[in-house]
This record gives C-alpha cells, sequence and structure tokens, in this order.
C-alpha cells in the first residue's frame, strides 16, 4: 500500500516486469532490476538508513552516487559480508540483505544516540584532548570508542570470493561516460586510437540519465545510446561500466576496479571473478569525472529527508522514486530551480523556494508561481525539526551576504528538503596526477589549473557545466588525445546543438545563520564534524588546512570529504580572514573511492602469497614427521619427532648422534654461486678479508664479507674447483643479496673484470654426513675417489661419483664434526640421501634439523649471520682479527675499519655465556648488564645472541654481545630477566674441542 | 608507478626495477689515504636534490643490468637512461 505512495507508476529507467525482493535490517521490501538499494528504500518510504559517526544521530539518504556520507550499509554475512558499502552506488538484486552499521540494537532504537545528548562533551579534538592523561587508561576507554564509533564489521572469516587483476595498454583512456567522456571517446575512437573507457556507473549517461535534456533536438538519452553503440562497433574501444577509476599515479598509470558480478547477487556465474583489478597505462587521459554537488550549511541540515537537489531530482528521474511528497528547495544556485520544476512536475509538491540570493537573476519567477511554489528570495531555512524524517523547517529573510537573519521566523511544514550550495568538479583525480588547483571565484569552485602529465580535462570536471560546453570540450580532448598519440589529423567533429544552457553561478555563502544556537551545521557530515568544530579548530591554533582536517576529522571519512570539503575550506577561510585560495586544499590521495583489499591482494593470497621453496628432499623430511621452520623463503627441517617427544628431547638425540656416531642434513638451501674467468680471484680478494691467491686447486677457505661500512654482512666457504673457477657458498637468507652485491660490483665499478657469475642455488642438491662415523657411512657409497683424511682433508673438495651420482664432495663443518658436503644435481638429491639413509643404518645415522645444527655450531662458537650479527658488528668484534688480510692493499670495507669509531673502545664484543644455573636456558635477546646489583635498574652492555641448551656439555650456553665482552672474560655479569636475575660466567666463545681434533678427524 | 626505459629491454613497470639512489658516486682511489671524515663523504654524504637527480637502477626482475637515470624527483620525469660507466648527458649535466 504505501510503496505505491512512493514509485512513480511509470517512467524512470527501471524495470517493472522484474521485481526483485529484498530485506533491509531484517525487513522485506520489493524493488526493481534497475535500482540502486537506496533508490528501492526510498520507493519504499525509507528514509531513516543509519546513524551517524560520532553523535548517532538519525540520517537518511543524502546523495545518489559516491559522495554518500550517511547510506553505508553491511552487506550480506559470513564470509561474504562487506561492511560500508554505498546503498547508493549498491545495484539491487534478488535476495539482497543488508543492514545500518553504527546503531545498535537497531536503526531505530539506537542507544548510541546518547551521544547526542552530551555533544557539547564531544567538541573537535575530542580524543586528543581526552585520551592524552592517563596513558594507561585508554585500554579502557578504546573499547568503549571502539564500539560507539563505528563503521561496519570486517568480516571474521577469510573472503570466498575470487578477484582478479589485469594490465591494458592504450593510447587514450577516458574516465566517465557522461555526455564529455562520450564524446571524448567517440572522437578518439573515431581518429584510431586505442581508447578506454571506465564509467562507474552500471550504464554510460552521467548526468543525462537523470535530468531533462536535449541534443540536436532529439532527448539526449538517444544520442547516449548511439554513442554507446558506435563505440561498441569500434575494434579498439573498450567500455567498461562498474568501474571505478580509482588512483591516478606516475606516468599515466592508473588503477581501476571493475566489479564484475556484485550485481548478479546468487546468479553470478562461478567461472567469473568478484572483482577486477586493472591496472592501465595510458599515452593520454582525459578526465571527464564530472562535478558533485555540496550541501549547504545551515542548522540540522542532516535530518532524514534532507537530501541535495541533483540528488532528488535523479531518483524521481531515473528511478521513478518520490523522495517525499511536500518539500522545501533550498539553494543559491539557479540549477537548483531546473531541479525544483522537475520536481514539482514530476510528482513532489514544492511549497517554497528558499533562496538567500537577494535577486536571483533567472527568469524562474513565472515558472515557479505557475507551479504554485512559493520564491522567497533573500532567505534561508534557519531551522529545521524532525526526529527521524523531516517535518519542517523554519524560514526568515537573511542579509545580502546570507550571513545575518533581519527578520522574525516562518515555519514552513514538509516532509523533504532538497538544497543545493553549487557544484564542485570532481578534481580528485587530477589532483591526484599532480595537477595543480585554482579557485574560481565565480564558479565558487576548485578547477583544474595546471596539469603535470599527459592528460586533459573536459566537462564539468573542468568547471564547464553547460551541456553543448560538455560535448565540446569532450570532443576536443579526445581529438586531442588521439593526435598526440598519433591518430587522427588533430580536428575535432562537430558540436551538436544541445540544452540546457549554463546555469548562472551561485552565491558564495559557506555557512548559513541559525535560529538557535544549540543547531548543529554539518560540514562533513560523514565523520559528523560541524562548522563550530572547524571555528574550534582555528581558535586553538590549527590554522593550517592540514592540520584543521587531522584535528577535526574532516575528510577523512570513507567518502574523503567529497560534499565537505569545500564548504569546510571556506568555513576556515572566513575565520581566518582570508581567500579560500590561501588556505589551499588537502591532498587528494587515492583511493577515490574505497576499493575492497580483496580486489588489491587479487589472486596472490594463501599459498600464493608468497611462494614456498622446497628441497628436492622435502618430500623425505614430510615423511618422516619433520617439523618444518621458514628460513628465507625456504622450509627447512627444524627437527624430527620421534615417539611423540618434544622438541627439546628431539634435539638432544639429534645432536648426540651426531657427536657420537654420524648425522646427516639436508643443506640444500644454502646459497651457491657458480663463479668463473680470469679475474674471479681478484674479485674473491676484493670482497672478501682474506687473501684467496694462495688457495690451491681442489681446497677451500671460509671468507667473511663486509659492507663498504665494514660491518660484517655474509660468510661462507669458497671452494676453488679449477684454475679459474670457484663455487661460493652464502648464508640461506643471503644467497639472493650476496649474488645481487657481486653483480652490482662487477657492473658499476669493475665492468672491465672478466668474470661470469651463475645462481647455481638450486642447480644442487646438498646433503651434510656429520660425525665421527660420517667417513665409514661414505665409504659404502664407494666414491671413484679416496676420501681419506689424507687424501680428503679437512677443507678439501673432490669431484667424481658417489653411488654412481656424479658429486662435488666437500670436506667442510658447521658441527665442529668430521664432515663430508655432498653436492649432486638437484634432481639426484632425493636418491642420494635415501642411498646415505641405507648405508648408514649399521652406524646408527640420525637426520638431523636446523635446531641440533644450530646447537652444534653454537657449542663450537661458530657464527650466524643476522643472528650473532646485526650489520653492526666488525670482524674485530667478533674476535676474528685472524681472517682480515694485513698485506692486500684493499677491500671492501677495509678503510672503515680504521675509522675512529670502529677501531675504538667500547665496542661490543662476541662472548660466551655460562649461567650459574646449568639448567638455566637464557632467552635470545636478553639484556646483559654491564655491572652486577641485586636487581634492574642496571645499566645494560649488550644482549644474548644466541642460546641453547648444549646436550653434549650437559648445560646451557649462550653467545652474546657484550661492550668490551672480551675484557670481561672470567667476569660474571647479570642478566635482567622477566621477574628475576640470573647471573653467567663470561667465557670465550668456544665450549667444545677448542683444539679442533674432531674437525680434523 | 613509473615507466622506465630500461636500455636493453625497453620501457617496464617500475616494479621490475630496483632503484640504488645517487649515480656517479666513484670509489675512491687510494681510500686509506683519506680521513675518516672524507672517507665518510663517499660512504654516507648524497646530494638528495629537489629537482633533477642522476640515479642508478638494476632491473632486477628482467635483463639483471644496471644503468644511469636522470630524473626529476619532483615530478618523476625521467629526462635521460643512458649506461653505467657513461658520463651525464651533456644537455643535462
Amino acid at each position: 500500500m504505501s510503496a505505491r505512495r512512493w514509485r512513480l507508476a511509470e517512467g524512470g529507467r527501471i524495470d517493472r516486469a522484474r521485481p526483485l525482493g529484498f530485506s533491509f535490517n531484517g525487513r522485506r521490501y520489493e524493488g526493481y532490476a534497475g535500482d540502486t538499494l537506496a533508490s528501492a528504500l526510498l520507493a519504499s518510504g525509507v528514509h531513516l538508513v543509519g546513524r551517524s559517526f560520532k553523535y548517532h544521530r538519525p540520517r537518511g539518504v543524502m546523495s545518489a552516487g559516491v559522495e554518500e556520507t550517511n547510506a553505508l550499509v553491511q552487506l550480506g554475512g559470513g564470509a561474504r559480508s562487506t561492511p560500508n558499502v554505498l546503498a547508493t552506488q549498491l545495484e539491487l538484486f534478488e535476495g539482497m540483505a543488508a543492514r545500518s552499521i553504527n546503531c545498535w540494537p537497531s536503526v531505530e532504537r539506537d542507544f548510541g544516540a546518547a551521544a547526542g545528548l552530551v555533544s557539547r562533551l564531544l567538541p573537535a579534538g575530542f580524543y586528543y584532548k581526552t585520551f592524552m592523561w592517563p596513558s594507561g587508561m585508554w585500554m579502557g576507554y578504546e573499547h568503549f570508542i571502539r564500539r560507539a564509533a563505528g563503521l561496519g564489521q570486517a568480516p571474521r572469516e577469510p573472503d570466498a570470493e575470487r578477484y582478479v587483476r589485469r594490465w591494458e595498454h592504450v593510447d587514450v583512456a577516458v574516465v566517465g561516460a557522461g555526455p564529455a567522456g562520450l564524446a571524448a571517446a567517440l572522437a578518439a575512437g573515431r581518429a584510431g586510437a586505442r581508447v578506454l573507457l571506465c564509467e562507474q556507473d552500471r550504464e554510460p549517461g552521467g548526468a543525462l540519465l537523470s535530468e531533462a535534456a536535449e541534443i540536436d533536438g532529439r532527448p539526449a538519452l538517444d544520442w547516449v545510446a548511439e554513442a554507446a553503440a558506435e563505440l561498441d562497433s569500434m575494434a579498439e574501444v573498450t567500455l567498461l561500466p562498474r568501474t571505478t577509476l580509482f588512483g591516478y599515479h606516475d606516468h599515466n598509470y592508473l588503477t581501476a576496479v571493475e566489479r564484475a558480478t556484485d550485481h548478479l547477487g546468487a546468479d553470478a556465474p562461478a567461472h567469473l571473478p568478484r572483482e577486477r583489478l586493472w591496472k592501465v597505462r595510458a599515452r593520454q587521459v582525459v578526465l571527464a569525472t564530472g562535478a558533485i554537488e555540496r550541501p549547504l550549511v545551515f542548522a540540522d541540515n542532516d535530518r532524514p529527508g534532507i537530501m541535495l537537489a541533483g540528488a532528488a531530482r535523479s531518483y524521481l528521474k531515473r528511478f521513478a522514486a518520490r523522495p517525499g511528497r511536500m518539500a522545501v528547495v533550498f539553494a543559491n544556485n539557479d540549477g537548483a530551480y531546473r531541479a525544483a520544476l522537475e520536481l514539482n512536475a514530476g510528482g513532489v509538491a514544492v511549497t517554497a523556494l528558499v533562496d538567500p540570493r537577494p535577486a536571483p537573476k533567472g527568469a524562474w519567477s513565472e515558472a515557479l508561481e505557475a507551479g504554485g511554489v512559493e520564491h522567497l528570495a533573500g532567505h534561508a531555512v534557519v531551522a529545521t525539526h524532525g526526529r527521524k524524517r523531516i517535518q519542517g523547517v523554519e524560514v526568515a529573510p537573511v542579509s545580502p551576504d546570507g550571513r545575518e537573519i533581519t527578520g522574525r521566523h516562518r515555519f514552513i511544514t514538509c516532509d523533504f528538503l532538497a538544497n543545493s550550495g553549487g557544484w564542485n568538479p570532481a578534481v580528485h583525480l587530477f589532483s591526484q596526477s599532480g595537477g595543480r588547483l585554482g579557485f574560481d571565484d565565480e564558479l565558487a569552485c576548485f578547477v583544474p589549473e595546471r596539469a603535470r602529465q599527459p592528460l586533459r580535462s573536459a566537462g564539468a570536471a573542468k568547471g564547464s557545466f553547460a551541456l553543448a560546453d560538455c560535448l565540446a570540450e569532450g570532443f576536443a580532448a579526445g581529438t586531442g588525445a588521439a593526435a598526440e598519440s598519433g591518430f587522427g589529423d588533430g580536428k575535432p567533429p562537430p558540436t551538436p546543438a544541445a540544452s540546457p544552457s549554463p546555469d548562472p553561478a551561485p552565491l558564495a555563502c559557506w555557512q548559513l545563520p541559525v535560529a538557535r544556537r544549540a543547531a548543529k551545521c554539518f560540514v562533513d557530515f560523514h565523520n559528523d564534524v560541524t562548522a563550530a568544530d572547524i571555528a574550534l579548530a582555528a581558535r586553538e591554533g590549527f590554522v593550517s588546512v592540514e592540520h584543521t582536517k587531522r584535528y577535526t576529522t574532516a575528510g577523512m571519512g570513507t567518502d574523503q570529504g567529497k560534499t565537505g570539503n569545500v564548504n569546510a575550506l571556506a568555513i576556515l577561510a572566513r575565520v581566518r580572514g582570508e581567500a579560500i585560495p590561501a588556505v589551499g586544499t588537502t591532498t587528494f590521495r587515492p583511493p577515490y573511492t574505497p576499493v575492497t583489499f580483496g580486489a588489491i591482494a587479487g589472486p596472490d593470497v594463501g599459498p600464493l602469497f608468497l611462494p614456498e621453496r622446497k628441497t628436492p628432499i622435502f618430500p623425505w623430511h614430510q615423511a618422516r614427521g619433520a617439523v618444518f621452520e621458514p628460513t628465507g623463503d625456504w622450509r627447512r627441517p627444524r627437527y624430527y619427532r620421534e615417539n611423540g617427544e618434544d622438541m627439546a628431547a628431539a634435539v638432544s638425540r639429534e645432536c648426540l648422534a651426531v657427536r657420537n656416531a654420524v648425522g646427516i642434513t639436508d643443506s640444500s638451501t644454502l646459497g651457491k654461486i657458480d663463479i668463473q674467468g680470469p679475474d674471479s680471484l681478484k674479485l674473491l680478494d676484493w670482497v672478501y678479508t682474506n687473501a684467496w691467491g694462495s688457495l690451491a686447486v681442489e681446497r677451500c677457505r671460509y671468507g667473511l664479507m663486509l659492507g663498504e661500512d665494514g660491518m660484517v654482512f655474509d660468510d661462507g666457504v669458497t671452494a676453488r674447483l679449477g684454475e679459474r673457477h670457484y663455487l661460493m657458498s652464502t648464508t640461506s637468507g643471503g644467497a639472493g643479496r650476496v649474488f645481487d652485491w657481486l653483480e652490482e660490483w662487477l657492473q658499476c665499478e669493475w665492468p672491465h673484470f672478466a668474470v661470469d657469475l651463475t645462481s647455481v642455488t638450486t642447480e644442487w642438491a646438498s646433503i651434510a654426513l656429520a660425525g665421527p662415523r660420517a667417513r665409514q657411512v661414505l665409504a659404502k657409497l664407494e666414491p671413484d675417489f679416496d676420501i681419506g683424511a689424507e687424501s680428503l682433508p679437512h677443507m678439501a673438495v673432490a669431484e667424481g661419483r658417489v653411488a654412481g651420482i656424479p658429486a662435488r664432495v666437500f670436506r667442510v663443518s658447521f658441527t665442529g664434526e668430521l664432515s663430508y658436503e655432498i653436492n649432486v644435481p638437484a634432481g639426484h638429491g632425493l636418491a642420494l640421501w635415501l642411498a646415505l639413509m641405507v648405508a648408514g643404518e649399521p652406524e646408527g645415522i640420525t637426520p638431523f634439523g636446523l635446531e641440533a645444527l644450530l646447537t652444534l655450531r653454537a657449542e663450537k662458537g661458530y657464527i650466524v649471520d643476522g643472528v650473532d650479527t646485526d650489520g653492526s658488528i666488525t670482524p674485530h668484534d667478533l674476535g676474528m682479527d685472524w681472517i682480515v688480510s694485513r698485506k692486500k692493499a684493499d677491500f671492501i670495507g677495509k678503510r672503515s675499519l680504521s675509522r675512529s669509531f670502529v677501531a675504538g673502545a667500547g665496542r661490543r664484543q662476541l662472548v660466551g655465556l655460562l649461567t650459574e644455573d646449568p639448567a638455566e636456558v637464557l632467552p635470545p635477546g636478553a639484556n646483559v648488564a654491564g655491572e652486577l646489583r641485586p636487581k634492574p635498574p642496571m645499566p645494560i652492555a649488550g644482549n644474548v645472541t644466541s642460546s641453547t641448551f648444549s646436550p653434549t656439555l650437559g648445560r646451557s650456553i649462550a653467545l652474546a654481545l657484550v661492550k668490551d665482552g672480551r675484557s670481561l672474560i672470567g667476569q660474571k655479569v647479570a642478566l635482567p630477566l622477566a621477574g628475576k636475575v640470573v647471573r653467567a660466567e663470561v667465557v670465550r666463545p668456544l665450549f667444545y674441542d677448542p683444539e679442533g681434533e674432531r674437525l680434523h678427524g | 608507478m613509473l615507466l622506465i626505459d630500461c636500455p636493453n629491454c625497453g620501457p617496464r613497470e617500475e616494479s621490475e626495477f630496483r632503484p640504488a639512489g645517487e649515480a656517479h658516486i666513484a670509489r675512491p682511489e687510494d681510500p686509506q689515504a683519506l680521513d675518516d671524515e672524507q672517507w665518510a663523504r663517499y660512504l654516507y654524504y648524497r646530494t638528495n636534490p629537489k629537482g633533477l637527480q642522476f640515479e642508478r637502477w638494476h632491473h632486477f626482475y628482467g635483463c639483471r643490468q644496471w644503468f644511469n637515470v636522470a630524473r626529476d624527483t619532483v615530478s618523476h620525469e625521467i629526462k635521460a637512461v643512458y649506461p653505467m660507466g657513461a658520463a651525464k648527458p651533456k644537455d643535462l649535466a
């Protein structure tokens, strides 16, 4: 029954043959195909759609587009739940379920509205003033704030939708398919350019969809349909509806999101993604983004039933929805008069037109009189009434500048108020592109002034509001853009005649007087910022526009100030007593409208977020019950769990097997760089601290790499495989970094070096066999070369076959035990591993993981770069002076080692720590105090870098970097831990087999 | 995102490259002859201009070659791309 009162019987771009059922806040409604959620609600008589952000004031639909600040809804549920969707943009589909946000228990009865009653206590900067002290109270406040000042709710489940990404390279990108954009695309397309035309709406036409206009003497929408058909017929032109171009980046790089299936609801085909992110590179860009109407700032201008005039016309004309039945129109510009007449003729009785201008110039009076509309020039709305819907307004005569009330109030009953304060060109993308804006005093708005990138603005986006100008500028921009891309002769096609003609400019009245002081004049509806808040911010010293924005939060909501920013600037300018251009604008940043995280992440989620690297032996580790640990991008076994043991037991078992029998570990992740060429030796001498000339073929050497700042950067063993052939190994995590480093020096500093580098990390599987029985196990695989202690001593390398597989065997050790590191082509890695496991069974071969390896090396005091060093540690700090050549004239980092602060005292040095209680394992990172004190505070002299329980020694051990640590050897230090102080003795960082006898075994 | 004209591969997206700061910083011939301040100047001091900057880029996910770029740090306009080791373009230097 009631629906019929609000929906027109005919007209509009809706399909009455396709009714669609939907629910809002749990109630069932019906709309039609072609509706948005907002239009369907208005056509059902629903104005109250939400509660405001801070004061929880009842709010209604304010606009018909992307500038909406009030009608934000939570759409759907579960994994498909989407917060903060604009009802004005949301195309209706069968079964849609939406609800209001920021209200509890319901939009009708909202407890948070109490905030409105104490609103005098919630001024601008409220959070800054209130939550500064005492800081601990924030924990308590936060809960309240998060609940009270809410937006929609983020879904708790992983997103069930699919998102894709697509690249496009075009000659001309046109943004907006209103009259200017269509004309530009037509002109560029006809010239033969490749054109991409993005339109955020579901269909082209822009403002023409919502007003009565003519082109070439025919309805403008006929021209739109023909233009769209012509564009569709051009092979090089793509028109993307439902696509918001939200980012304009450097070098004409554009980002757009296409809502591919949201409008289909449950009918969305499974093969289509929800959204498609377009990444577009365009030679030339035409911005035909139109304009956004700005509201007037007057008393209690936020009641449900108060709407922008253009939006009111849009609901009536495009959606055949009556936004009200008895309306007052309040405007400072002639464009709104046309809207008023169209509303009055279309079924919304307009009782009065209130205009603060003392003598509007347009010849409107007759038309208004003929329509029975009272014309109140020189008047303003000074109060509004009604809580959940406007019930009436008070009007009063005002001074010619619109600032003061000059006469008595009068009450006018209404259920709807359309208002217009003029139009702001949508300059967001222009501004994002780096273009400069200028303030046009006559139009009272910011317009594009100087572009920085190859782009053109056309139509309302440029401040040209007449339809004929939009068409002419569109044709000219499209022609020019195509010509600069190398298409066409640069002559634009003739512009058709069009009506309506331009409207006289508005009166720049930024804030109207109020009847009663308690009234709130909202500027930013989304964040509940009032004119008084801006004035307060200015009084408190936040006079810079960027400071005012942050202090009041004006322009910081999901709408990014699309309706409020210019009003806010103007009010700030008035308070400061300056012109608007002197105040300036805040920076426009992407995105123009909110973009889902899904669209940005695209398919790069879950296992595709960061690909995992796995060694050839990974399946065996997995089958053997390995617990994995990420190292760099790799997944390495941390330990192998047996018979339900815990990690400590597993690590202990693995360590003892290596020390007493034989262990086997997968070290394939170590970086390997193949170095060949006559200048290979020169390169090594430059990048390592030690000298390499004496290294014989088939021998290996440990090297330390420094940055040019003298700090340890990576380490590893490099083997000389031939006269001019080396194989460098790096840390697992440092493989890429070291390779980049060598390439950089070779290309930038030593391009004359004859050296070739190849990263061969993944070409080889690498298996380390460690322990006193390692030789027996390897011997069983019948290597075709001698592996005896004399033929293949510590730090030697041999090439041949092991178990019939071509292999390189390195006598290197990171465990301190007799150790062979066997490299075979990656494809043979698993076969060799299996062969070793079989051969080693009688010897008790035990696979060991990273945790055991790190324990074994800590017992030996071998450093791990990035664990025991942190980019501020020199070889001297590590006690490794022996590796720094004194003979070499230069190497990378050499000069830095003699810098005063590097060579002086007071540096952190690597030491060992033995806790008084051998069972106490220190937490890595624990602070080491410089003085022995019973309890904190104590001066901190360093920290623990590695700490573990040594199964070999039966006690805890730790490595630490401590200020002047070597001078403390033999002394006790204190470590303040949570709740206790632990004492430890400083020792040499070497806990096991100090002579290295086992290594050479 | 910049569009960078790699001397070997042609115009490619910035995400394929890695920037490496100011170009034309020669490593001193004999670092040991420098005092701490002179060495620190080589190590750490950069001009950080507002406007034209000569800088190194590395086509990391491409040909892996290093090269020089003359870029305006305000407008991000790339004025020239030239090989490693080459002098600054005459019209810009």
